[in-house]
């Protein structure tokens, strides 16, 4: 199968390259960007004018809700959505049911990935057995396995020995752990930002210092530990200082920032709005900027969807009783061409945020434009107007605080190592 | 974006359609609710203590947190008005046998009631029930999590009023647990809309939320400070659970520190006031001598209680303006309602 990419404004921020190329596709391989080879026979053409040709998106948490929760949405529901907003690689954290804590749950969101074929499937493994924090999982099973790294979702690991033998164990396996930092004693039963909107309203607060009490003790565990640390879902300016000062001081470690935050702040919640509850809580718009710093200086590497689709149900409540989060995944990538308009990142580096730097932090060989890498490809017409809504949707989970904002700028087609999985 | 219409007001912003909080209402609003609350006051005084006005309404008492207090002079309000009233103590009911908030709503309309009260245990229960509920249901909020409790603070504001009768020159403390205060927010909202000169909030670390100054208010963490020179002070109900965990290391500590003696009272001003929303605890909060003392007027705000709780529940029920021939003579009676409100101030 070969596939000629024809006329595109090619960007790949792996090579740096900003320019007009034809991009030629053959068995699930680049084979050439801009020349066309002699002899090569496209089998399909894809007239990419006046349209962007970029790496295949790469979401670092997506939570596709299967197994355990297909009432939710499946594997075969959010791939779909996925391949639809030009997603090509995505990572489950292991909080499904049954956890991902032995090979055989990896094998099986694998496999069912590729039989429904619309995007690569990857997951991060338990880091403690069960995600309980109490004995650490079989590492080197779950690396054979295939997963990208282990963690402990949003869990906390609230005994810091077995953190640090978590570390010291996953340090030795040569896997990265991905953590989320957030001190389950100040956390306690909040749902929302600790501050002027919590106190008016009468919501139980998550202050800024259950994250960054818990950033501080994790990255001194990394220090001791030499692990490979990825650090997920930021949502304070100081925990992105803290992140920036320790890669300052050459410690191995990246972190993330989900979309949302980088948009709205507690201020949005209005009159108790539960599509806006989501964990880590929205916070200040000081900290939204600070977030949007932190990538400019590359101190946060990558943008994840942080996607978890909900049925009605999970959001009719009173607010702290509703189910935090967002059905994301299919404005991961205009809410990062957002910051481009808005000024805070180039074109580019928009663009490494939700590709490159993720395929790194996954120890992928995807997200880039290169000769003889694997396929993976979103072709996107800047100029397509479009408006958020129940009907443009594709994946099962409606909840959105984005429903009715307009973009600029649509996924026209998904290639998939060399395969059209999504065209407009 | 679209724009959003206050909630809690009638399409023409003229009159109250929910009460949910204090929060979002105009200072008119609030002058009218007391001025409406005034003409009822001789209500209770009366030998036949009942007016017409809502006669032939369904009001439903929801109560998913237990409560005699509230409960009671809400029910008697409704009463008073000539109200049908159901009391739901849902605590002990549906909810408990797993049916979600949205079905127990929906059988209550379907039993064609006008009103809910409703006292919910979360923050935001009494907004999403106005949300969800069809358009000719009214929603009084009776007290949701650490929101709002906005009828216990207009019932104060009345009492304030009667004693002071105006905002502008007051100084007011609160004193207490405002962390978890829903009447402590309604208060300070209240009295920051309508003019208070100066509302401070008087607590330890522990029970004083974050950004509270956020609100207008100065706080301050020794009682002496704190009351000095104050027309008002009111006292907030210690919860005994927030004892001996974190928040509080001991009873007898904090009646030593914050509990409203004599000796501390005599730093306010010699005409003060002093106010609790009840149930007191003596020997925590207040002592006895000050409770039962000339300054108290703990039994008055009880008592006002119910000429508020009317008003509030008349002028939102008057606000439905429906195509059946019911709509004209509830709409005859809250423009008499407030007629006599105009005489009365």
């Amino acid at each position: 199968m070969n596939i000629l990419i024809k006329n595109g404004r090619v960007l790949n921020p792996s090579t740096n390259f900003d320019g007009k190329a034809d991009v030629c596709i053959s068995d699930g391989k680049f084979v050439a960007i801009g020349e066309i080879p002699q002899g090569f026979i496209a089998d399909q053409e894809i007239d990419a004018d006046n349209k962007y040709v970029m790496p295949g998106i790469v979401d670092l948490c997506a939570r596709l809700r299967e197994p355990g929760f297909e009432y939710k949405a499946t594997i075969a529901s959010e791939t779909t959505a996925a391949a639809s907003a030009g997603v090509t690689t995505l990572c489950c954290p292991p909080d499904s049911n049954p956890i991902v804590d032995n090979p055989t749950v990896v094998e099986m969101i694998s496999h069912r990935a590729e039989q429904v074929n619309k995007a690569r499937v990857v997951s991060v493994g338990a880091l403690t057995q069960q995600l309980e924090g109490e004995k650490i999982s079989e590492m080197i099973a779950l690396k054979s396995a295939g997963v990208v790294g282990v963690g402990n979702a949003l869990r906390p690991v609230e005994n810091t020995l077995v953190m640090r033998r978590a570390m010291e164990y996953a340090a030795s396996c040569d896997m990265t752990v991905f953590i989320f930092s957030e001190d389950p004693w100040l956390k306690g039963n909040g749902c929302a930002n600790e501050g002027a909107v919590s106190t008016r309203m009468g919501l139980t607060g998550i202050p800024e210092i259950a994250e960054t009490i818990a950033v501080a003790r994790d990255l001194a565990l990394v220090e001791q530990t030499g692990v490979r640390a990825h650090f997920c879902r930021l949502s304070s300016a100081k925990a992105e200082r803290m992140i920036a000062r320790a890669q300052y001081d050459g410690l191995p470690v990246t972190a993330d920032v989900s979309a949302h935050q980088l948009h709205l702040t507690d201020m949005e919640i209005g009159e108790f709005d539960a599509q806006y509850h989501v964990h880590p809580p929205l916070r200040t718009m000081r900290d939204r900027e600070g977030l949007r710093r932190g990538l400019k200086l590359r101190n946060i590497n990558a943008i994840c969807s942080d996607h978890q689709p909900h049925d009605i149900d999970a959001k009719i409540g009173p607010f702290s009783d509703t189910e935090p989060g967002i059905s994301s995944i299919e404005t991961l990538l205009p809410l990062t061409m957002r910051l481009v308009e808005s000024g805070d990142l180039s074109l580019l580096e928009a663009i490494a945020c939700i590709t490159f730097e993720p395929a790194r932090i996954l120890g992928l060989a995807v997200g880039r434009i290169e000769k003889d890498a694997i396929a993976d490809v979103c072709i996107y017409d800047p100029e397509h107007i479009w408006q958020l809504n129940n009907e443009s949707m594709k994946s099962a989970g409606l909840n959105t605080p984005f429903k009715g904002w307009e973009f600029e700028g649509k996924v026209t087609h998904t290639i998939l190592n060399g395969q059209l999985v999504f065209s407009l | 974006m679209s724009y959003r219409q206050n909630i809690q007001l009638t399409a023409d912003k003229q009159n109250l359609k929910h009460f949910l909080s204090i929060e979002g209402l105009p200072r008119a609003m609030l002058m009218k609710i007391l001025d409406t609350a005034e003409t009822f006051s001789s209500v209770g005084e009366q030998a036949v203590k009942k007016v017409p006005i809502l006669r032939g309404k369904t009001i439903v008492n929801l109560f998913f947190e237990n409560s005699t207090r509230t409960r009671t002079t809400f029910e008697l309000a409704a009463k008073r008005l000539s109200a049908d009233v159901l009391n739901l103590n849902i605590a002990v009911s549906a909810t408990s046998k797993g049916e979600s908030l949205l079905d127990t709503l929906s059988n209550l309309e379907a039993m064609q009631s006008d009103m809910f009260v409703v006292r919910h245990a979360q923050s935001g229960a009494a907004h999403f029930i106005a949300q969800n509920s069809p358009e000719h249901i009214s929603v009084i909020n009776a007290g949701d999590g650490c929101h709002e409790h906005p009828t216990q603070a207009m019932l104060d504001m009345f009492t304030i009023r009667r004693h002071f009768n105006d905002f502008y020159p007051l100084k007011i403390a609160i004193v207490g647990d405002i962390l978890h205060s829903r009447v402590a927010r309604s208060q300070i909202h209240a009295l920051t809309t309508l003019g208070a000169n100066e509302v401070r909030v008087i607590a330890p670390k522990t029970l004083i939320p974050a950004n509270i100054e956020s609100l207008g208010v100065h706080v301050y963490h020794d009682m002496k400070q704190g009351l000095t020179d104050v027309d008002v002070v009111i006292i907030l109900r210690l919860q005994k659970e927030r004892m001996g965990g974190a928040f509080l290391p001991s009873m007898q500590e904090y009646y030593q520190t914050y509990g409203l003696t004599e000796e501390k009272l005599a730093y306010a001003k010699d005409s003060v006031i002093v106010m609790h929303p009840g149930p007191i605890n003596r020997g925590v909060e207040i002592a006895s001598s000050v409770a039962d003392g000339p300054r108290s007027v703990i039994l008055e705000q009880v008592t006002n209680g119910i000429a508020v709780r009317m008003a509030v529940m008349s002028m939102a029920m008057g606000s439905y303006s429906a195509p059946q021939s019911t709509s004209q003579s509830s709409s005859q009676v809250t423009s008499q309602v407030t007629k006599q409100a105009g005489g009365a101030s």
